[in-house]
C-alpha cells in the first residue's frame, strides 16, 4: 500500500510534467503560461503534503509558503499576460516561434 | 490513500492535460479551472482550509478569468498566418516530459519517507497571528511585490501614446 | 410523545437525492453538444419525473405521522466545512411546507418542460435551454428543502444565476440582454439586505440552520435568547433581522418598489416566464417570509400582540396587490399583464402572511403556481399561433381555430378571477380575503384586496375580449393554428389541477390549511355560512369586474388594431398614467441611475485630479532620477565597454549558432538535463 505522502508527491510530480509538457509542446504563449501555473501549483501541493504528512514541530510553514507562493503566482501570471498581450499587439500572434528576438 | 483523494487527483490530473491540450484556447481555460477547483478540492481533503480556499479565490476567480480575457483580446487577426507546429516539436517535448516524469516518480518511490498520519489543524486565527508576526516582513513584500506587478502589466498593457486602438 | 417512524427518517435523510437529480442533469446537459436534442429533452423531463416521484413520496412520508404525533417537521444536519472553531452546519428538512412545494415545483416543472419542446423546437440552443431549465429545477429544489439559512441562500442566488441566464436567453436581442441585467440588479439589492440580515442573525444566535433538535435558529430557545435583550430595553434586532431578510423577499417577489424587474422579465422565453417569474422562483420570496414566519413574528410579544415586521409585510404585499392590479388594466402585451397580475397575486401572498393567514398564503401559492403557470402556458401557446406575435392589440376572434388553447385558457382566467365555487382561485383568494377581515390592526388590506380583486376579474376579462373574441386583427396572410400536442397536454392536465386544486382547500373542507400547520382536517358548514357575507361581496366584485370588461371589451368588438382603448377615449389621463405604469421606471432613472452617475463623475474626476496628480507628482520625480542615471551610463560605464564589446562580439557570433532564439528548445534541452541530472542522482543513491 503506497503511503499519503508519497501519493501527493506522485501527484505533484505528474501535475509538474504535464504542465512542462505544455510549456514545451505547445507553441501559443498563453498556454505555455498555463502550464507554468499548473508547475507552480504542483510546488504548492508539495508544500502543503510536507505539512500535512512530515514531521510534525507545531509548525505552519507548509502552509505560509503555499499561501506566499499563491500570491507571487498571480502576480507572475498578472505580468505574463500584460507581456503576451504587448508581444501580440507587435506581432499580431500569439505564437511563441513569431517571438525569437533573442536570436543572435 | 483513499477513495476521495484517487478521485481528486483524477480532477486535477485530467483537467491539468485537459488545460494544455485543448485546441481552443477557450476550453483550455476552463479546463484549467476545473484542474484548480480539483487542487482546492485536494487543499480541503488535507486539512489546509485556508489554502483551499485562497486557492479558488485566486487561481478560480481570478487568474482562470484573467486567462480568459488575455484569451479574448488576442484573436488572431483573420487574415494573420495559421501557426503550423512540426510535429517533432510536439513530441520532442512530451518525450522531454514525460522523461522528466518517469525520473521524478522514480526518484520519490525511491525515497524512503514516513507519513504521519496524525490529526493537523491550523486555524484561521492561527494563520492571521502568524502574518502578522512571523511572517510579517514576507507579507509586506508580497504586498509590495503584488503592487509593482500589476503597475507593471497595466504599463505593459495600455496601450502607447498615439497608438489606434484595435 | 415523539414517534419517528423509519421510513420518514430514512426519506428526510436522503432528501438531497431530489435537488441532485435535476443539477446532475444540468451538468451532463452542460457538455452535451448542440445536436443531441432529443437526448437532452428526454434527460430534462426524465430527470424532473424522477424528481417528481421522489416528491410524491416525500409527500407520503409527511402523511404518516400527520397528525397524530409531533414528529411531523423532521430535519436532518451534517457538518460541511469548520472555520476557525466554529463548524457550519447544513441540513434539510422535510415538514408539510417543503413537501407541497417540492410536489408542486417538480409537477408543474414537468408541464413546462414538456411544453417547452414544443415551443422551443426551432431554437438552435435548444440544449442550453434545458441545461439551464434543469439548474434552475435542482437549486429552486435545494432551496425548497434547504434547512440552513446559508444553503437557502446559495440556492437563492443560483436560482436568481439561472433566471438571469433564461431572461437573457435570446442575448442577441438587446431588450432581453438588458432586462437580464435589470432583474440581476433589481434583485441584487433585495439580497443585499438578505445577506446582512443573515450575518445579523448568525452574530446573534451562533446559528442558521432552522430547526437543530431545539437549538435552531427559527425554535424557540434562539427566538427567546433574540427577544429578550428587547425586552430589558436593549436593541431590537430581532426586527431588524426579520425586515432585513423581508428586504431579500421583496426584491425576489417582486414587491413594491422593487417590482420592477419583473414585467421586463417576460423577455425570455414564454416557458421561462412560466415556470420561473409565474410558478416557482418569485414565490421563493413568499416562501422565505413563511419558512421565516416563526423569526417574523418574534417581535409580537414585545408590542402585545402586533408585530411591526407582520404589518410592514402586509401593507407591502396589501399596496402591491392593488398597485400592480392597477398597472395591468393598461397594458397591451400579453405577457406583460400576466406579469403585473403575478405581482399582484404575490402581494396578495405576502398580504395573507402579513395578516396572519400563513396557510391561505401557502394554499394560494400553490394554486397561484397552477393557474397561471397555465395561463402563461396558454399565452405562450397564443403567440407561437400567432407567429411570435405578443401585442393583444393584433389579435383576436382565435377562439375559433385554438379551441383547446381558449378553453384551458378560459379555465385559467377563471381560477385566477376567483370565479366561484368550481375555480381554484376562489378558494384561496376567499380564505386570505377572510384572514384580512378577520385582522385587527387596520382594514386597509381587506379593502386593498376586494379592489384587487376587482380589477383582476376586469383586466383578465379586457384580456380574453382582446385575444379570442372579435376579428384577428393581426397579418391577414398568416392565419392562426393550434399548436401541437406536447403544447396542448400540458395545458390541460394543468388546467384540470387549476380546478380540482381549489377543493383541497375549501372553507367546508380546509384540508391543505390544516396539513400545513399540522392539525386534524374537520369538514363542517359552519366556517363556509359564518362567512357567507364576506363570500357573497367577493363574488360581487368579481362579477362586476367580469361584468364591466363584458361590456367593455365583448360585448362590442374591438375596432381595429390601432384604435384607442375603450378606457384611453373615457379617461385619457389616467389611462396614461397606468400605461406608464406609474411612471415608476422614469422615476428611478431620474434619481438611483443618475445619482449613480454623478457619484461615478466624481470618482472619475478625483481620480483623474486627485490622484492622478500625487502620480504624476512620483512619476516626475521616477524621471529626473533616470536622467542621471542615464548620463551616468551613457558617459562613465560606455566607454570602457565599447571596447570590449568589440571583441566579444565577434567571438559570440560564432557560439551564437547554438542559440536559435527559439525559448522552447532551451527548455527542452534544460528538461533533458534536469531528467540526466535525476538519473545520475539516482544511479548514485542506488550505488
Amino acid at each position: 500500500m503506497i503511503q499519503p505522502l508519497h501519493a501527493c508527491l506522485i501527484l505533484s510530480s505528474l501535475l509538474f510534467c504535464i504542465g512542462l509538457a505544455g510549456v514545451l509542446a505547445r507553441h501559443n504563449t498563453i498556454l505555455m503560461l498555463i502550464g507554468v501555473e499548473l508547475m507552480l501549483n504542483a510546488a504548492n501541493v508539495n508544500f502543503i503534503a510536507f505539512w500535512r504528512y512530515g514531521a510534525w514541530a507545531g509548525q505552519s510553514a507548509g502552509v505560509m509558503f503555499a499561501i506566499f507562493s499563491i500570491a507571487v503566482a498571480a502576480a507572475e501570471i498578472a505580468v505574463g499576460l500584460a507581456l503576451v498581450i504587448l508581444i501580440f499587439r507587435h506581432v499580431r500572434t500569439t505564437s511563441i516561434d513569431r517571438v525569437d528576438g533573442m536570436k543572435g | 490513500m483513499s477513495i476521495s483523494f484517487i478521485i481528486i487527483s483524477m480532477i486535477i490530473l485530467l483537467g491539468a492535460a485537459a488545460a494544455v491540450s485543448f485546441s481552443n484556447l477557450i476550453h483550455c481555460a476552463l479546463s484549467l479551472a476545473v484542474a484548480m477547483v480539483g487542487l482546492a478540492m485536494l487543499y480541503l481533503h488535507l486539512g489546509a482550509e485556508f489554502v483551499g480556499f485562497t486557492q479558488v479565490l485566486v487561481y478560480v476567480g481570478a487568474v482562470s478569468i484573467v486567462v480568459l480575457f488575455a484569451i479574448l483580446l488576442t484573436r488572431p487577426a483573420p487574415f494573420s498566418p495559421g501557426v503550423h507546429v512540426p510535429w517533432h516539436g510536439r513530441v520532442t517535448g512530451i518525450l522531454v516530459a514525460g522523461l522528466v516524469a518517469g525520473m521524478l516518480v522514480g526518484a520519490v518511490l525511491g525515497t524512503p519517507l514516513t507519513s504521519h498520519v496524525g490529526q493537523r489543524v491550523i486555524t484561521v486565527k492561527q494563520i492571521g497571528m502568524e502574518l502578522m508576526t512571523t511572517y510579517a516582513a514576507p507579507l509586506e513584500i508580497v504586498g509590495l511585490l503584488l503592487t509593482a506587478a500589476l503597475m507593471g502589466a497595466v504599463i505593459l498593457a495600455a496601450p502607447e501614446n498615439g497608438e489606434k486602438k484595435p | 410523545m415523539i414517534s419517528k417512524t423509519w421510513e420518514t427518517l430514512l426519506v428526510v435523510k436522503l432528501l438531497w437525492i431530489i435537488p441532485a437529480i435535476p443539477m446532475l442533469a444540468a451538468g451532463v446537459l452542460a457538455l452535451t453538444p448542440r445536436g443531441y436534442r432529443r437526448m437532452a429533452a428526454s434527460l430534462a423531463i426524465g430527470s424532473m419525473v424522477l424528481a417528481f416521484l421522489f416528491s410524491c413520496l416525500a409527500f407520503y412520508a409527511t402523511m404518516i405521522p400527520l397528525p397524530y404525533s409531533e414528529a411531523w417537521r423532521q430535519s436532518y444536519n451534517v457538518p460541511w466545512f469548520d472555520i476557525g472553531h466554529e463548524t457550519v452546519r447544513v441540513g434539510w428538512v422535510l415538514d408539510p411546507l417543503s413537501a407541497l412545494m417540492l410536489a408542486m415545483v417538480t409537477f408543474v416543472g414537468t408541464c413546462i418542460f414538456v411544453f417547452s419542446t414544443g415551443y422551443m423546437a426551432e431554437d438552435e440552443n435548444f440544449t442550453r435551454f434545458f441545461g439551464f431549465l434543469t439548474l434552475f429545477a435542482g437549486a429552486m429544489l435545494g432551496l425548497i428543502i434547504s434547512n440552513s439559512l446559508l444553503l437557502l441562500f446559495i440556492c437563492w442566488e443560483l436560482v436568481g444565476l439561472a433566471s438571469y441566464l433564461l431572461i437573457g436567453f435570446w442575448f442577441h436581442k438587446p431588450s432581453a440582454a438588458a432586462a437580464a441585467k435589470k432583474a440581476f440588479m433589481t434583485t441584487r439589492i433585495g439580497d443585499l439586505g438578505l445577506l446582512i440580515g443573515m450575518v445579523w442573525l448568525y452574530s446573534e444566535t451562533g446559528t442558521l440552520l432552522f430547526y437543530d433538535g431545539g437549538f435552531g435558529c427559527l425554535e424557540t430557545k434562539a427566538l427567546i435568547g433574540l427577544v429578550t435583550p428587547a425586552i430589558s430595553g436593549g436593541t431590537l434586532a430581532v426586527t431588524g433581522i426579520a425586515l432585513l431578510i423581508f428586504c431579500g423577499a421583496i426584491g425576489k417577489s417582486g414587491q413594491f418598489p422593487l417590482h420592477v424587474w419583473l414585467p421586463d422579465a417576460m423577455e425570455g422565453p414564454t416557458p421561462v416566464s412560466a415556470l420561473i417569474h409565474a410558478a416557482t422562483m418569485v414565490a421563493a420570496g413568499v416562501f422565505l417570509v413563511g419558512r421565516m414566519l416563526p423569526l417574523m413574528g418574534a417581535d409580537m410579544i414585545l408590542f402585545s400582540g402586533s408585530s411591526p415586521t407582520l404589518y410592514i409585510v402586509a401593507m407591502v404585499g396589501s399596496f402591491t396587490a392593488l398597485f400592480a392590479a392597477l398597472i395591468a388594466v393598461a397594458q397591451t402585451d400579453i405577457k406583460r399583464i400576466l406579469a403585473y397580475s403575478t405581482v399582484s397575486q404575490l402581494g396578495y401572498m405576502m398580504m395573507a402572511i402579513g395578516v396572519g393567514g400563513y396557510p391561505a398564503a401557502i394554499f394560494h401559492l400553490l394554486t397561484h403556481a397552477f393557474f397561471k403557470a397555465l395561463l402563461f402556458l396558454g399565452s405562450g401557446s397564443v403567440i407561437h399561433g400567432c407567429h411570435h406575435e405578443q401585442d393583444i392589440r393584433r389579435m383576436g376572434g382565435i377562439a375559433g381555430s385554438m379551441k383547446i388553447t381558449f378553453a384551458t385558457y378560459a379555465v385559467g382566467m377563471m381560477a385566477l378571477s376567483g370565479v366561484p365555487f368550481f375555480f381554484s382561485g376562489f378558494w384561496s383568494k376567499e380564505a386570505i380575503l377572510h384572514a384580512a377581515l378577520t385582522w385587527t390592526p387596520s382594514m386597509l388590506p381587506f379593502i386593498f384586496g376586494l379592489c384587487g380583486a376587482f380589477l383582476t376579474a376586469f383586466y383578465m376579462t379586457r384580456m380574453m375580449g382582446y385575444v379570442f373574441f372579435g376579428n384577428y386583427r393581426g397579418d391577414s396572410c398568416h392565419a392562426p393554428h393550434e399548436s401541437p400536442a406536447t403544447m396542448t397536454v400540458p395545458l390541460v392536465i394543468l388546467a384540470v389541477f387549476a380546478v380540482l386544486l381549489g377543493f383541497a382547500g375549501t372553507s367546508f373542507w380546509p384540508w391543505c390549511q390544516s396539513y400545513l400547520t399540522a392539525q386534524r382536517v374537520r369538514f363542517g358548514w359552519e366556517e363556509f355560512l359564518h362567512a357567507w357575507p364576506l363570500t357573497g361581496g367577493s363574488i360581487a366584485m368579481v362579477a362586476a369586474g367580469i361584468g364591466l370588461g363584458w361590456k367593455l371589451y365583448i360585448s362590442r368588438p374591438v375596432g381595429g388594431a390601432d384604435a384607442p382603448d375603450i378606457l384611453e377615449t373615457m379617461h385619457p389621463k389616467i389611462y396614461n398614467c397606468l400605461k406608464n405604469k406609474f411612471f415608476v421606471d422614469e422615476f428611478y432613472a431620474a434619481t438611483w441611475v443618475r445619482w449613480c452617475g454623478a457619484f461615478a463623475s466624481v470618482s472619475d474626476w478625483m481620480e483623474r485630479f486627485v490622484w492622478g496628480g500625487m502620480m504624476r507628482g512620483a512619476a516626475f520625480f521616477t524621471a529626473c532620477l533616470a536622467l542621471l542615471n542615464s548620463e551616468t551610463d551613457e558617459r562613465v560605464v560606455n566607454g570602457s565597454f565599447d571596447g570590449g564589446c568589440k571583441v566579444l562580439k565577434a567571438s559570440s557570433g560564432k557560439l551564437s549558432l547554438f542559440q536559435n532564439g527559439k525559448a522552447q528548445r532551451y527548455l527542452c534541452v534544460i528538461g533533458a538535463a534536469f531528467a540526466l541530472l535525476l538519473l545520475a542522482l539516482e544511479m548514485g543513491v542506488k550505488l
